[in-house]
């Protein structure tokens, strides 16, 4: 009795740590969404949710069917295998209405993205650095950015 | 680019660890130390220097409270920060280390300080009479039993938490330590001795730290510094100091001998970018001269306020050795490139969220913790005595 009586303050201490642990269970299990775990590390509902949300970008096969001239100039160039939304942006809402019309495009910023001396690129990536080569003048002023090769009627 | 040599792929040339992350491990690994050191009174019975037993237990306790701060400024939305506890992935060392840190906190550092303050917390809830009756009284759990027996059950319960506390301080800095070893990708940091390297280098600025912390307490609060406990620390500290130097020299000897794709890369590293901080601030600075240092105090009979210039001087610079070599792991690893043909430098904000005055400020905060807790729960053995004459 006078052992009990001796440890009593450990008991108590213990007990916050129960009712701590306790209580931890409970926001645990009021938090944590039910469907976490159902196919792995991940809420599994979250997989309709973002199956349910809208497209935005169409594919470059939509594209393809009403703009086959540019995707015949494109085919023949060094741009062949860089897809139109690539530089377009997302343009589902663009193909299924056609009277909405994509937000024009300034290739002084854009084509300077993948075209900015780096030295990180592989060797014989076109590069250039803007500041001293066009100076913010935009880059289709010269260059056809569909097929930017000389042979397709570009500008170097 | 500037601040770029050679061939860098673009997601190298900025760094994503920052100075930050270098204190992270620095102020865990002063945790791991300063509680080592309260184990050699515990445990291993040095009783030399119990006057920092209470003093090393609130040190650990207020850098530990630190310890997140860093990681939740650098990763940002610390509202999130709880999931890790919530979902914790297995796989994940990050997520495992947040028990280890609770674990850590309150059923070693939290559990041991309440039961070797328990008998001075019953009797300053009796004796104090202002707001502070009210903290002490809550800090009882409704307890007041202080016999003989019930202190004699204290002292065996902490025995054994300290116990089970030193692997846990090995745990809780062996994995800052596994953290970087395990990454495969980076030359610099894959190794399996890091962890250990890690342990030691904690255990090492620790003990520095308390007997800093020691020293300075004493001259601010005008009271002769107790000399054999001062150099039964620095006695330890060169120990200790010698194994972490080896198996640093170890790691360097391996990595010269084995010499694999990466060495030449490194070994330029060393030799220019990070010469300053790996060369002269944490071998010759921060290593070799506090050796020498606390090795002349072992070897020469030196009168007291010598040896007292010496420890500082020695603590200090291991400070700044050991902040040294978290620096040169950090941010070393992130100055190469993975093609090994590139360098990219380090440039620190100033007033930024992971800038320097955020460092600083994340420096001294543990300092103003450990002022709070030597205000409500005094480390001082003179003090204990007036709490028990009150009794």
């Amino acid at each position: 009795m006078s052992n009990f009586r001796d440890t009593g303050h450990l008991f108590r201490f213990a007990g916050i740590f129960v009712a701590a642990i306790l209580i931890f269970l409970a926001i645990r299990g009021w938090l944590v969404p039910h469907t976490f775990g159902q196919y792995g590390h991940y809420r599994g509902a979250a997989l309709n949710e973002i199956a349910a949300k809208p497209v935005h970008f169409a594919g470059h096969q939509s594209c393809e069917t009403c703009h086959a001239d540019i995707a015949e100039k494109k085919s023949s160039g060094k741009h062949a295998s860089v897809h139109c939304e690539a530089c377009h942006g997302p343009l589902a809402a663009h193909a299924d209405d056609p009277s909405i019309q994509p937000a024009k495009i300034d290739t002084a910023v854009l084509c300077a993205q993948c075209h900015e001396t780096s030295a990180a690129k592989p060797k014989g990536f076109p590069e250039v650095e803007t500041a001293s080569h066009s100076n913010g003048v935009s880059c289709e002023t010269c260059h056809q950015p569909h097929s930017p090769a000389l042979e397709a009627g570009g500008a170097q | 680019m500037q601040g770029v040599n050679g061939f860098m792929y673009p997601n190298e040339v900025q760094l994503q660890w920052s100075v930050l992350i270098v204190l992270y491990p620095f102020i865990t690994g002063l945790v791991a130390g300063a509680f080592i050191l309260a184990s050699l009174v515990r445990i291993f019975h040095v009783e030399a220097v119990r006057p920092t037993y209470r003093l090393a237990m609130l040190t650990a306790l207020a850098f530990l409270l630190v310890a997140p701060l860093p990681l939740q400024l650098h990763l940002g939305h610390p509202e999130r920060s709880y999931e890790m506890y919530l979902t914790p992935h297995r796989t994940s060392a990050m997520a495992m280390f947040g028990f280890v840190y609770l674990w850590y906190l309150m059923a070693v550092l939290v559990a041991e300080i309440w039961l070797d303050y328990r008998r001075d917390i019953v009797i300053m809830s009796q004796s104090a009479t202002d707001w502070k009756r009210w903290i002490y009284r809550v800090m009882t759990l409704g307890s007041s039993n202080i016999s003989p027996r019930a202190l004699e059950i204290d002292d065996r319960v902490g025995w054994l938490i300290t116990l089970v506390g030193i692997p846990s301080a090995f745990l809780l800095h062996g994995y800052v330590g596994f953290i970087f070893g395990s990454i495969k990708a980076n030359p610099w940091w894959s190794s399996p001795l890091m962890p250990v390297v890690f342990i030691f280098s904690a255990m090492v600025s620790g003990i520095a730290a308390v007997m800093l912390l020691y020293m300075l307490s004493a001259r601010l609060r005008k009271e002769p510094i107790d000399m054999r406990c001062v150099d039964t620390i620095a006695r330890y500290l060169f120990y200790i100091f010698i194994i972490d130097f080896s198996l640093e020299m170890l790691d360097l000897v391996h990595r010269i001998y084995e010499a694999d794709e990466s060495f030449r890369s490194l070994d330029f590293m060393v030799h220019t970018r990070l010469y300053f901080s790996q060369i002269i601030l944490q071998i010759f600075a921060g290593t070799l001269a506090p050796v020498v240092l606390l090795g002349l105090a072992q070897v020469v009979k030196l009168p007291e306020l010598a040896r007292k210039r010496i420890y500082g001087i020695a603590g200090s610079l291991t400070l700044i050795g050991i902040f040294a070599m978290r620096w040169n792991v950090v941010i070393g690893g992130q100055l190469f490139s993975k093609s090994f043909l590139g360098y990219t430098t380090y440039k620190m904000g100033l007033i930024t969220r992971e800038g320097l005055l955020m460092a600083m400020l994340l420096s001294l905060l543990p300092l103003f913790f450990l002022w709070v807790l030597a205000k409500l729960l005094p480390p001082w053995y003179q003090e204990q005595d007036a709490i028990t004459a009150a009794g």
